[in-house]
């Protein structure tokens, strides 16, 4: 069952001008996104940059105010709430950072970075509190001497694995990961994506996971979302997406990532070539006149795809 | 494919940044040559010396901070150490550059067509008609729509992937022989990195030039690259042709790298962690194999005390012996925690 549901989830900014800086149209940056999170499973979001998906994480968490639409957290309506430091919703969703550096204040120790939603959230003595840091410098693999330094000391992957100590410091549900490893080096990558899925197992999180790199999602995600400008073109399962992608949009990615095995260079670089020749040709299929995307239609289950309802006879 | 004609010759290559008046090296004794014709990628993580090789080819360092010696051997002249006057000639007529950040790569108060040809003003006789005509021919050239539109406007004006092409379109303006690519793709997404790496190739295979592509990104390098070296601590460790250094990689850290990628299957495996960090400028180990302290369960007498470059296959070079005697069984376990 899924304990978290997102419903029509739109995001739309004003933009002004003319006469009395009156409202003169939107930026539809989310328009009309619907999810489900179960515990447990990690959900990819995918898209160019530009599509939406940062801002789809941030309007969840609450970083962004939202225009239409709800979510609902375990049967409760908490969209756009002044939430208190003690709601639950605040302490279970918890967040990820791209440039960990940025997320973190310069002129704190990291034990007073690690502590902040401890403080929040849980009341714990001065030696609870002392404890629990201790434990969470331990799991994300950290000496107990690095609480008494400041970010700049560390590398950006260990800094990065003192973004995910914060984040999970309260026991969260559930934690959106905005681009998490785009910033680190492929070792330093590999490490942070094993250690992620490794407390997902022990502590049965869900993520949201959003990145631009399908090789990534693959990699992590159970259920995978590919979003353009503001909508899903496609979702499903990780075998859905990457087996039988049916939006021209999906398949466009797909042919795009480079794949580590020159051999089959010309075969990709010709297969590339005949998705944008479809792509080109067959547009109206997949896009209305304004370029938007349709409304996504279930092909199965657990696969759905954004396509126009007259074509349906012709596939 | 790659014809033997050599473009440009490296040999024992140091450039040293000066911090508190000692000099340390960013690239260490790198010895490597291009051909004509061929695209060669220099692959390595951060920190190891792969843009420092590249400003160093174009004398873009700060002289009185950094120390360039050995020698850049192009057409009789070695750029290490070249006067500035001299370079001028070179850079941007010869020796073509291409940066990551196509944004902070242009000067965001001229129009495109201008800075496509303020190289042309520079290296070339032509007129002003002669060079307006030119950047059109350019422009058309990187595969932009509407040349005479965007020979107009400004940069903020165009998307990250046109940016792009408008830097590659400098790049080639003068017809360079040679064309050092930093990065091209890193800021763009996978589909426009697609297109920008098919329009390399294809200009590429139409002038016959030498592409210097630096980059962190495997899959780019199997994609489009002729040769491969790969840098670990400002050394080269390991050398081949790109269809050898993909399925037969001998060095620890090249098969360590290529085991890290998160692959289209990989699913539910665990990806390959390197131990420990790449060793900052100022402590990296100067003597012995510098990737020992990171595989620490391979003996330490299966390293060369010096390690060399040795030839285990035609055009295939790796560092040291150590490879002989690598497996991935004593990483286990020691992964993370």
């Amino acid at each position: 069952m899924s304990f978290m549901q997102i419903k029509d989830l739109c995001v739309h900014y004003p933009i002004r001008g003319g006469f009395f800086n009156r409202v003169v149209d939107h930026v539809y940056a989310v328009d009309g996104v619907n999810m489900e999170f179960e515990k447990g499973k990690t959900y990819g979001l995918v898209g160019e940059s530009g599509s939406g998906k940062s801002t789809t994480g941030k309007a969840i968490i609450g970083l962004e105010k939202i225009t239409s639409g709800s979510i609902i957290y375990e049967g409760e309506n908490v969209t756009n709430q002044r939430r208190e430091r003690t709601s639950a919703y605040n302490r279970d969703i918890q967040m990820i950072f791209q440039d960990s550096h940025s997320s973190m204040n310069p002129r704190k120790r990291i034990k007073d970075i690690i502590a902040e939603p401890i403080r929040n959230f849980l009341k714990l003595s001065d030696q609870e509190e002392n404890r629990r840091i201790n434990e969470l410098l331990a799991i994300v693999g950290m000496p107990e001497d690095a609480k008494y330094k400041y970010p700049h000391e560390f590398s950006g992957g260990q800094k990065q694995r003192i973004g995910i100590a914060r984040a999970v410091a309260c026991n969260p549900k559930m934690i959106i990961a905005d681009e998490p490893v785009s910033a680190l080096d492929l070792s330093v990558q590999a490490q942070v994506l094993n250690f992620m899925k490794d407390i997902q197992q022990e502590y049965g999180l869900s993520y949201l996971f959003i990145s631009h790199d399908l090789g990534v999602v693959k990699h992590m995600c159970d259920h995978i979302s590919i979003m353009y400008k503001g909508r899903f073109v496609e979702t499903g399962r990780r075998e859905d997406v990457y087996k039988n992608p049916q939006h021209i949009y999906t398949q466009r990615l797909l042919s795009a990532i480079p794949n580590i095995e020159p051999s089959t260079r010309i075969a990709r670089k010709a297969e590339r070539q005949g998705v944008e020749a479809i792509y080109q040709t067959e547009q109206h299929k997949y896009y209305d006149e304004n370029g938007k995307v349709y409304a996504l239609k279930q092909l199965s289950s657990t696969h759905s795809v954004a396509m126009s309802t007259q074509d349906k006879g012709g596939n | 494919m790659a014809s033997s004609e050599n473009l440009l010759t490296i040999r024992n290559l140091h450039t040293g940044f000066r911090i508190k008046d000692t000099y340390y090296n960013a690239v260490d004794d790198v010895s490597i040559n291009l051909n004509k014709n061929e695209i060669l990628a220099i692959v390595g993580e951060s920190g190891c010396g792969k843009s420092t090789l590249a400003t160093s080819i174009l004398g873009l360092h700060v002289a009185n901070n950094t120390k360039v010696t050995g020698e850049i051997l192009y057409k009789d002249l070695n750029l290490a150490g070249l006067p500035e006057d001299k370079f001028n000639s070179i850079r941007g007529n010869d020796i073509g550059m291409i940066f990551q950040d196509p944004l902070s790569a242009l000067n965001p108060l001229m129009r495109i067509g201008e800075q496509i040809s303020e190289s042309l003003v520079y290296h070339t006789k032509f007129t002003k008609e002669q060079r307006v005509e030119r950047v059109l021919e350019l422009l058309n050239q990187v595969g932009i729509p509407n040349p005479e539109r965007v020979a107009n406007q400004f940069p903020h004006q165009l998307s990250g992937g046109m940016r792009q092409r408008v830097i590659i379109a400098i790049a080639i303006a003068c017809k360079p022989a040679i064309i050092v690519a930093d990065e091209p793709t890193t800021a763009l997404d996978v589909t426009i990195q697609a297109q920008i790496l098919d329009l390399l190739k294809e200009l590429q295979a139409e002038t016959k030039s030498g592409i210097i592509l630096i980059t962190h990104d495997l899959g780019v390098v199997a994609e489009v690259a002729d040769r491969v070296a790969v840098m670990y601590a400002g050394q080269i460790i390991e050398e081949a042709p790109v269809e050898e250094l993909f399925n037969n990689p001998k060095h620890p850290y090249t098969r360590s790298l290529l085991n890290s990628i998160p692959q289209m299957n990989s699913e539910n495996e665990k990806l390959q962690v390197i131990k420990g960090l790449v060793p900052s400028l100022k402590n990296l180990p100067r003597q012995g194999c510098r990737f020992s302290s990171r595989i620490p369960w391979i003996a330490a007498d299966a390293h060369e005390e010096n390690p060399v470059l040795h030839e285990v296959a035609p055009g295939h070079l790796v560092r040291c012996t150590c490879w002989k005697h690598f497996d991935f069984e004593g990483a286990e376990g020691g992964q993370l925690r």
